[in-house]
C-alpha cells in the first residue's frame, strides 16, 4: 500500500517540479516584460527630456548706451527696466559681424536672439546699474532655432528647404561657434520662470508652485475630513442600514470618473460660491472631492487591520471608547492611512480632467505666489507644450514630465519614511 | 482632539474667506478664453503685453470658439471673461446672449487668416486634389452614377479620380468639437459638393416643389427635410446641402486622430499612405516631416494664403467687452498691442508663428477701429 503511494509520487513528482519551475518561469517573464517596457519609457522620457536642461547663449559685446537706451535718470527703476534691450542686443549681433551689411542680410540675423533675450539682460542690468555707458561681454539667451542647431536637430547634411535655417545662417553660427562664442549652458531659467510661449523662455515654475499649492489644499482638507470619517464609520457609527448606505455610496464615488468632480466643482465652487476661476484653492477643492473615497477606504481597512484585542484589552483597564480609539487604535492605524493618503495625493497630483472644467488648462506666466492667483499645473503643463506646434517643446515636454516624477517620486519616499517611523508591532 | 478639530475648522474657514474676498474683488489681470486655433497668437501677444508693460500677463484658457463665446456672453463683471477668441465670426444668436446678459457694445477685432492644409509624409510621393476630390474622397453621402446621392463607396483615391494613386483613403483630422474641422467641412467638403451643378443648385433654392423635386432627383431622403423643418421651422436649400456637404464618412476611411497637431503629424510620420488635416502652423514648423497637399492646383504657402488664392482659409477673430476697457486694468493697452504693427503687421511677430497678416487696407480699417473701440454691427 505505502509502496503504491510511493510509487505514484514519485511518478508525478517530476510533472509537480516541472509545473512549479513554469510557473516561476512565467512571473519572472512577467516581471521582465514589466521592467523592459519601464526601462523604454524612462530611456525615451530622459533621453529626450535630458537636452531641455541646457540652452543655447551667445556671448556679444553689447554697448549700454544710455542715449541708445533712451534712459535720461539710471534711478528711475521702470525706465531701466522697460527700456528698449532688444535694439542694443541686435546692435550687437551685427557688430560681432562687421562685413555683413545691407538690410536684406541683417534680416537673417532676426530670430538668432530669443525673443526674450532683452527682458533677460534687463533683469540683469537691473542688479548691475553700473553697467550703463560701458560695453560688457555678457551671454545673450539664443533663439529657438539656434538651440536646435546647437542640439543637432538641424543639420547641415540636411536639405537647405526642408530646415528652418539657410545656408547662410549655418554658416554663421558656425563660425560662432568655433569662436567659443556660442555655447550650451546649464538653463536654471527653466527652474526660475513660468510658462511661455517661446521654448527658450518656458520655464517649470509656475506649474510646479501651483501642483505644490494644489496638493497643499487638497491634503490639507482631505486628511482630516477622510480620517475622521473613516474613523467615525469604523468604530462609532451603529450598523443599520443608514451605514451601509453610505458605505456603498463611497465605494461607488471611488469609481466615478474624475471629470465628474470637476463638473461638480464648476456648479459649486465656481458657480454657486463664486470662488476665482483657475485658482489652485478651486483646484485642491475639486481634488479633495475626487481623493476623499480613496482616503475613507484605506483609512478604514487601517483601522479594521487593527487587532480587536488591543480595543479589548484597553477597555478592560477602564478607558472610554474615545480614549481606545484615540490612544490606541488610531496610532496603530496611522502607518496604512498615511500610505493610502499619499496614494490619494499622488492620483490629484497626475489630474488634469476635472481641472480642465475650473479653468486650469490655462495660459498662466505669471508664477503663482497664493491659492488664489490663477495657476496651472504639472500634468497641464505637460498637456499644453505637447500641443504646442513649436518643435523645441519637445523637449520641454519630456523635461516636466521629469519634473513630474521626481515630485512623484519624492512624495512616494516621503510616505515610506513616515510609514516607517509611525510603524508600531504588536 | 480638541486641538486638531479646531485646527482644521480655522483652515477651512480662511480658505473660503480667502477665496471669497478674492472674488468680490475686481482683478488686475485680463482674462482671456476661447479657440484653440487662435490660442497660440494671443499666448505670444499676451507675453509680450506682461512683459514689456507693467501690467500683469493676461490669463489665457484655450476653450473652442464656441465654449469661449458661450462664457464671454455669460455676463458683465470681474467675474467673466474680458477677451474672447474665435476662428469664425459671432453669431447673431450669441450677439443677441450677450445682449440679454448686459453685454451691449462688443468690440470685433479680425487679426488674420489661418489656412487648413492636407499632408502626408515627406518621402511618400505628393498628393493634388481638387475640392471635390476631397469630397469625393471624405463625405458621407456622394452622388452615384445616376447622380443620386449613395453612401459614399470610395475606398482608394483611384476611386475618386482616376489620376490619383490606387492606395486606401485614409485620412486623419480632428474631431467634430474643433473649430479647425468645421472649417474644412465648410471650406472643403461643401466646397466640393457645390462643384456638382445640382447640389450647387439645391442650394440657391426656397422651400417649394422645386426644391422637393431637386431632393428626389438627388434621392435626398426626406427625413433630412423634416428633422431641418422641426429644429429651425423653415427649410432652405442651404440649410439641406449644409447637411449633404458637411457630413464626414463614419466608416473608418476619416480617423478622428484628437485635437493634438502634433499627434497627427506623428502619425503621417509612421503611416506613409495617410493624409492628415491640420492648421497651417504646423506644416510650416514641421517642413522635415510633412508636405503639403495641393488643393485645386495651388499649394499651401504663406503667400498664397495670404493673398487668398489658396481655397481653405478662414479668418480669425477676438471680441472684447468695450464696458471692460477702464475698468480691468491694462484692457486698452491690450487691444492696442494686438493690433500694434509690430504684432499684427506684415512683419510681425504673429506671423513669425504662422499667422496669415491682414492685407493694408483691411488692416488699417481694424486698428481704427479698435482705437476708436467702435462697437460690432451685424
Amino acid at each position: 500500500m505505502t509502496n503504491k503511494v510511493r510509487e505514484q509520487v514519485k511518478s508525478t513528482l517530476a510533472k509537480r517540479y516541472a509545473a512549479e519551475r513554469r510557473f516561476r518561469l512565467f512571473g519572472l517573464v512577467s516581471v521582465m516584460i514589466g521592467l523592459a517596457f519601464l526601462c523604454l519609457m524612462m530611456f525615451t522620457i530622459i533621453s529626450k527630456g535630458l537636452p531641455a536642461f541646457t540652452q543655447s547663449y551667445i556671448q556679444l559685446s553689447v554697448n549700454f548706451d544710455l542715449e541708445e537706451l533712451e534712459i535720461s535718470d539710471v534711478n528711475n527703476e521702470e525706465a531701466v527696466q522697460y527700456a528698449d534691450y532688444d535694439s542694443v542686443l541686435k546692435q550687437a549681433l551685427y557688430d560681432a559681424f562687421p562685413d555683413v551689411s545691407g538690410r536684406k542680410a541683417k534680416k537673417q540675423f532676426r530670430r538668432f536672439l530669443s525673443s526674450g533675450a532683452g527682458y533677460r539682460v534687463s533683469k540683469q542690468v537691473a542688479n548691475n546699474l553700473d553697467w550703463f555707458n560701458t560695453t560688457q561681454d555678457i551671454w545673450v539667451l539664443a533663439g529657438d532655432e539656434v538651440n536646435l542647431f546647437m542640439k543637432g536637430y538641424i543639420r547641415a547634411d540636411m536639405p537647405e528647404n526642408e530646415r528652418q535655417l539657410n545656408d547662410q545662417q549655418m554658416a554663421w553660427l558656425a563660425t560662432l561657434k568655433e569662436e567659443g562664442k556660442l555655447k550650451k549652458r546649464f538653463n536654471t531659467a527653466f527652474f526660475q520662470y513660468g510658462d511661455s510661449r517661446e521654448p527658450e523662455l518656458a520655464g517649470i515654475l509656475g506649474a510646479l508652485k501651483g501642483s505644490l499649492l494644489t496638493v497643499f489644499v487638497t491634503l490639507l482638507l482631505s486628511f482630516p475630513i477622510g480620517v475622521a470619517a473613516a474613523v467615525y464609520l469604523e468604530e462609532f457609527a451603529p450598523s443599520n442600514w443608514f451605514s451601509d448606505v453610505i458605505e456603498v455610496n463611497i465605494n461607488n464615488l471611488a469609481a466615478v470618473p474624475s471629470i465628474v468632480y470637476g463638473l461638480l466643482g464648476l456648479a459649486i465652487f465656481i458657480n454657486f460660491f463664486e470662488l476665482p476661476r483657475s485658482a489652485p484653492l478651486v483646484g485642491g477643492l475639486v481634488l479633495t472631492l475626487m481623493t476623499l473615497p480613496t482616503i475613507i477606504i484605506s483609512s478604514r481597512s487601517a483601522l479594521k487591520a487593527v487587532p480587536p484585542s488591543i480595543r479589548e484589552a484597553a477597555l478592560g483597564l477602564g478607558a472610554s471608547k474615545m480614549q481606545v480609539v484615540f490612544h490606541h487604535v488610531v496610532p496603530l492605524a496611522m502607518p496604512g492611512m498615511l500610505t493610502g493618503t499619499i496614494i490619494g495625493m499622488a492620483q490629484a497630483l497626475g489630474e488634469t480632467a476635472p481641472l480642465l472644467m475650473i479653468g486650469m488648462v490655462a495660459f498662466v506666466v505669471e508664477v503663482p505666489q497664493g491659492i488664489t492667483d490663477p495657476a496651472t499645473v504639472l500634468p497641464v503643463q505637460i498637456f499644453l507644450w505637447a500641443d504646442s506646434p513649436e518643435r523645441g517643446f519637445e523637449e520641454k515636454t519630456a523635461a516636466a514630465i521629469m519634473v513630474l516624477l521626481v515630485f512623484l517620486i519624492t512624495m512616494n519616499s516621503l510616505a515610506v519614511y513616515l510609514r516607517k517611523q509611525f510603524e508600531r508591532r504588536w | 482632539m480638541k486641538k486638531i478639530v479646531l485646527m482644521v475648522a480655522t483652515a477651512l474657514t480662511t480658505l473660503f474667506t480667502a477665496g471669497t474676498s478674492v472674488a468680490a474683488e475686481s482683478r488686475d489681470y485680463i482674462y482671456i478664453v476661447g479657440s484653440s486655433t487662435v490660442y497660440p497668437f494671443a499666448t505670444v501677444v499676451a507675453e509680450k503685453f506682461g512683459r514689456s508693460t507693467k501690467f500683469k500677463t493676461p490669463k489665457i484658457e484655450s476653450t473652442g470658439s464656441g465654449g469661449g463665446l458661450k462664457l464671454f456672453c455669460s455676463g458683465k463683471g470681474a467675474k467673466h471673461p474680458d477677451v474672447t477668441n474665435a476662428s469664425r465670426r459671432i453669431k447673431q444668436s450669441e450677439v443677441e446672449k450677450c445682449a440679454k446678459n448686459g453685454i451691449k457694445d462688443i468690440v470685433e477685432v479680425l487679426i488674420g487668416y489661418d489656412g487648413i492644409v492636407m499632408a502626408n509624409a515627406k518621402g511618400a510621393s505628393s498628393f493634388s486634389l481638387s475640392r471635390k476630390d476631397i469630397y469625393m474622397a471624405l463625405a458621407k453621402m456622394v452622388p452615384g452614377k445616376d447622380g443620386k446621392l449613395v453612401a459614399n463607396p470610395n475606398k482608394t483615391w483611384k476611386d475618386v479620380n482616376s489620376a490619383l494613386p490606387n492606395t486606401k483613403i485614409e485620412v486623419l483630422g480632428p474631431p467634430p468639437s474643433s473649430g479647425t474641422r468645421d472649417a474644412f467641412n465648410e471650406l472643403a467638403l461643401e466646397g466640393g459638393a457645390r462643384k456638382f451643378k445640382d447640389i450647387n443648385t439645391l442650394r440657391g433654392l426656397k422651400d417649394g416643389d422645386e426644391l422637393k423635386a431637386l431632393m428626389a432627383k438627388l434621392g435626398v431622403s426626406s427625413k433630412i427635410y423634416e428633422q431641418i423643418k422641426a429644429k429651425k421651422g423653415k427649410v432652405s436649400g442651404k440649410d439641406i446641402v449644409k447637411v449633404i456637404g458637411r457630413s464626414m464618412r463614419e466608416d473608418g476611411h476619416y480617423v478622428e486622430a484628437g485635437e493634438n497637431d502634433n499627434l497627427i503629424v506623428q502619425k503621417l510620420v509612421a503611416n506613409p499612405n495617410a493624409l492628415g488635416i491640420f492648421g497651417f502652423s504646423f506644416l510650416d514648423e514641421n517642413r522635415d516631416k510633412v508636405q503639403g497637399t495641393v488643393i485645386d492646383a495651388i499649394s499651401p504657402e504663406f503667400e498664397t494664403i495670404a493673398d487668398g488664392s489658396y481655397p481653405v482659409s478662414r479668418p480669425l477673430y477676438f471680441y472684447a467687452k468695450k464696458a471692460h476697457v477702464g475698468v480691468i486694468p491694462g484692457m486698452k493697452e491690450y487691444l492696442g498691442a494686438f493690433v500694434s504693427k509690430k504684432a499684427m503687421g506684415e512683419d510681425g511677430y504673429l506671423v513669425d508663428k504662422g499667422m496669415i497678416p491682414l492685407g493694408s487696407s483691411e488692416y488699417k480699417a481694424v486698428k481704427a477701429a479698435v482705437e476708436g473701440l467702435i462697437p460690432l454691427k451685424l
